[in-house]
């Protein structure tokens, strides 16, 4: 009964998604007041539903109720309580309604910020989020249904996957989601701006914070999902160009894009129209992405047209949004034209570098993602694109982008020039290159051609992001939370940089089968075997092996890797152990008993590989820095419709109007 | 274990793991192919077994792979690099077994031009773009049409004046 309440609510949403679509698009157009005061309603009412639906399925898993078909096929009694509930979003239905959920809840936060908009344009905004939720919910009661009942009901639950079964799950999906679907606040303001003909830019000073804000949560989404991919897949990776990593990664690269975008279009009234296609662009991603993961068409064509009313469903929705945007693009865009000019060593210029650059990235990944798919529509045969084609691509619009990151951070509006920084900045590269080559062939030997760049670019970005807050610390003048943010998210890349250039490298990786008691040498380091153990946990049983790790003949730690067995799946899942570091991860994972006592096992050592993860989390960090800065100086509602007073006392202050309330932080 | 009734949902879950979770479901796997006597020889099918996918399996390497299918395949590839065969001809031998999926590396050939030649045409398209939109700009540097310079105070730039 309970379970039908959560069914019946979802259908609520649905209707009242429907509600706040029309009365969102049509309350402008026709100009009924009574109609655009409804569209906040239908939003709030639709956020209660989806949430009662979601609660009604955290409380079927959490008691066991294996009449549910969803329930019965992610969950178990013998799994622990944690995992039942983030068992939600185990599979493809739960992680439908997790989607919903996340795009109600970016809803409430513009419900919750809109007194600071324009009320039809805040209308419209809605309309538009109200139109994306109403074809997830039709989506998910259509084809992915997951209050589906099992007659009769099963005596037990069929277990959450174990690689799912992880502290690391339970935050990674909620953040990308946070991320991806937070893309849709700007998608919505974009096609808001559109539908009104706005020829200003204010609207993107309004866009600018969500859409800040949604690339802060994608950045550690996707950095969350690939340090649980290295530790919880167990054979080291950290990133392995899969389809769906590449699915997150591109609305990511488009996102970085749309935000630099979004700078000069707010300061200079330039770049109108593309930052409105970068805004529809980075949302049409994450809905591909969507499609691309759910319809199982990467995983091959046939797969696709094993269960095609999933995959037609999205590619329907699919095209009715994008192409609807597109329109709306072509027939808008031509209006927002703008004169203003700017020389080559601009700010400006260096943005629109940074967009291309960033767009011809996107797109390498894209084509290496859809390569399979399209060779084997087109009858090219089979075909598999893997790391030793996406490394070296991507690093064709990456590493000019990567050098032009210092200059443009100092390039100044219009005229251009870097002013005082220019001296700085080349001291910066100078010391950056010495220190280097030094990392590069004194402190990690062998280095690869790229190593003494890549390490030389990531140090001079950490130190060029220094210069502007160092400069006017010491001039004792104001730091704004921009220039704040700005500077973290640069040092944060700059890390990121420094990071995967030594882990690519320098890693040692090696497969070995050891006796108790044999060791193996791993670069400085000596692993040895010294026998295991028997286990038993919750819900699997399996074998723990210890390996003493000793450098120089001084003892260094001890690792624990295990092999489980899951009962009721009878899955197998290695489990590394790994010792990190800031300065190395060494890594120890159990291969198979390869008889006589002794098993196969992998040892790794990889240096700096946390920067990696920091770094991306540090980018994070400057992003929602920037964004609390603006809502902090926000302006108030009247100020906001008004032009921009570029000389006023808050200047160009990016005066977010939608500083986020409620859901988003 | 007891029979599962759900084995073909699960597959598709498995399938369709959460977004943007996982390369894939399966086990890791740690090699157990016995070392090759020479260090470089190791070098080389540490790197193959990199650069060959794995032919059950999502998105794995050979080297990576807990299949049965992928350890039989790493095995050839030692038996390839002992019998002294080049990586070129140990790339044919697969390719000539299982077609160029095998490959990680799509070959550079005419099929695959459009791929291996996507990034530096697009390099070049953006080049053309960004020396054009520059031109067309500078040449509306003099005027004060754009409502006003943007103010260097906000958002970075140099501290200077």
């Amino acid at each position: 009964m309970v379970i039908e309440l959560g069914h019946y609510a979802l259908i609520l949403a649905l209707l009242l998604a429907a509600a706040q679509a029309f009365f969102g698009l049509a309350g402008p157009v026709l100009r009924r007041e009574r109609w655009l005061a409804a569209v906040p309603s239908a939003a709030c009412g639709q956020f209660v539903f989806t949430a009662l639906a979601v609660a009604v399925l955290v409380h079927a898993f959490i008691v066991n109720d294996f009449s549910v078909r969803y329930v019965a096929e992610n969950s178990n009694s013998a799994l622990p309580l944690f995992y039942r509930v983030t068992a939600l979003w185990g599979a493809h239905e739960g992680s439908m309604l997790l989607w919903i959920l996340v795009l109600a809840l970016w809803t409430m936060a513009v419900v919750a910020s809109m007194r600071r908009l324009p009320v039809e344009f805040a209308a419209r905004a809605l309309g538009v989020l109200g139109v994306i939720s109403f074809g997830f919910l039709l989506f998910t009661l259509a084809t992915s249904n997951p209050f589906a009942r099992l007659n009769p009901a099963a005596p037990d639950g069929n277990d959450l996957n174990p690689v799912l079964q992880d502290p690391a799950f339970a935050i990674h999906p909620p953040i990308l989601y946070m991320g991806y679907v937070g893309f849709s606040v700007g998608f919505a303001f974009a096609c808001a701006a559109m539908l009104e003909g706005r020829r200003d830019q204010l609207w993107a000073r309004w866009m600018r914070p969500w859409t800040v804000m949604a690339w802060a949560f994608l950045s550690c989404g996707i950095a969350l999902g690939s340090w649980w991919a290295y530790y919880e897949l167990g054979w080291g990776g950290f990133w392995f160009w899969d389809p769906v990593e590449n699915a997150s990664f591109m609305p990511w690269l488009i996102g970085t894009a749309l935000i630099h975008s979004l700078a000069v279009t707010e300061k200079r009234g330039l770049f109108k129209s593309w930052t409105l296609l970068l805004a529809v662009t980075a949302f049409s991603l994450s809905l591909l992405g969507t499609f691309l993961v759910r319809s199982g068409v990467l995983v091959s064509v046939h797969s696709f047209a094993a269960d095609p009313s999933r995959g037609i469903f999205i590619l329907a929705f699919l095209v009715v949004m994008i192409g609807g945007a597109l329109l709306l693009y072509a027939w808008r865009a031509p209006r927002m034209k703008s004169a203003a000019g700017f020389d080559l060593m601009s700010r400006e210029s260096f943005l629109l570098f940074n967009n291309i650059l960033l767009t011809i990235a996107a797109a390498v990944v894209f084509g290496g993602t859809l390569a399979p798919l399209i060779a084997d529509t087109l009858g090219l045969g089979t075909l598999s694109v893997g790391p030793p084609y996406f490394n070296p691509s991507f690093l064709v619009p990456m590493l000019p982008l990567l050098a032009l990151v210092p200059l443009g951070m100092h390039a100044r509006w219009k005229r251009g020039g870097l002013g005082e920084a220019g001296r700085p900045l080349l001291i910066a590269l100078a010391v950056a290159a010495v220190l280097a080559l030094a990392l590069a062939f004194g402190v990690y030997a062998h280095p690869l051609t790229l190593t003494p760049i890549g390490a030389t670019l990531g140090i001079w970005i950490m130190f060029a992001a220094l210069i502007d807050p160092l400069s006017r610390w010491r001039r004792r003048l104001p730091l704004p939370a921009g220039v704040l943010g700005m500077s973290i998210a640069h040092l944060g890349l700059g890390v990121f940089v420094l990071g995967i250039t030594f882990v690519q490298s320098n890693t040692i990786e090696r497969d070995i089968a050891l006796k108790p008691g044999e060791s193996a040498q791993i670069g400085s380091y000596t692993f040895r075997y010294l026998g295991g153990e028997d286990i038993e946990g919750p819900n699997y049983e399996g074998f723990r092996g210890t390996v003493g790790i000793s450098r120089g003949g001084r003892a260094v730690t001890v690792l624990h890797p295990e092999k489980r067995r899951y009962w009721v799946q009878g899955t197998v899942q290695t489990t590394a152990a790994i010792a990190p570091g800031l300065n190395r991860d060494l890594l120890a994972a159990l291969g198979e008993d390869v008889g006589a006592g002794a098993w196969s096992l992998r040892f790794q050592y990889r240096p700096l590989i946390r920067l990696i993860w920091l770094g991306a989390l540090i980018m994070a960090i400057g992003g929602v820095t920037a964004v609390l800065g603006w809502r902090q100086r926000g302006l108030a509602p009247s100020d906001a419709s008004t032009a921009i007073a570029p000389g006023g006392p808050l200047g160009a202050a990016t005066g977010s109007p939608a500083g986020s309330r409620g859901g988003v932080s | 274990m007891r029979p599962s009734r759900f084995a073909p949902a699960l597959l598709l879950s498995a399938g369709l793991a959460a977004l943007g979770l996982t390369a894939s479901f399966s086990a890791s796997a740690v090699d157990n192919t016995p070392p090759l006597p020479d260090p470089q020889l190791q070098q080389r099918y540490f790197e193959l077994t990199h650069e060959l996918r794995c032919m059950q399996c999502q998105n794995e390497a050979l080297a990576d792979s807990p299949v049965s299918l992928a350890a039989d395949l790493r095995l050839q590839v030692r038996e390839l690099l002992l019998a002294g065969q080049s990586d070129d001809q140990i790339r044919d031998h697969m390719v000539a077994r299982y077609g160029e999926f095998i490959l990680f590396r799509p070959r550079m050939s005419a099929r695959n031009a459009w791929l291996w030649g996507a990034p530096p045409v697009l390099m070049l398209i953006g080049l053309v773009v960004a020396w054009r939109v520059v031109r067309t700009r500078r040449r509306l540097v003099g005027g004060d049409d754009d409502g006003g310079d943007a103010d260097d105070a906000d958002d970075g730039g140099s501290p200077g004046p």
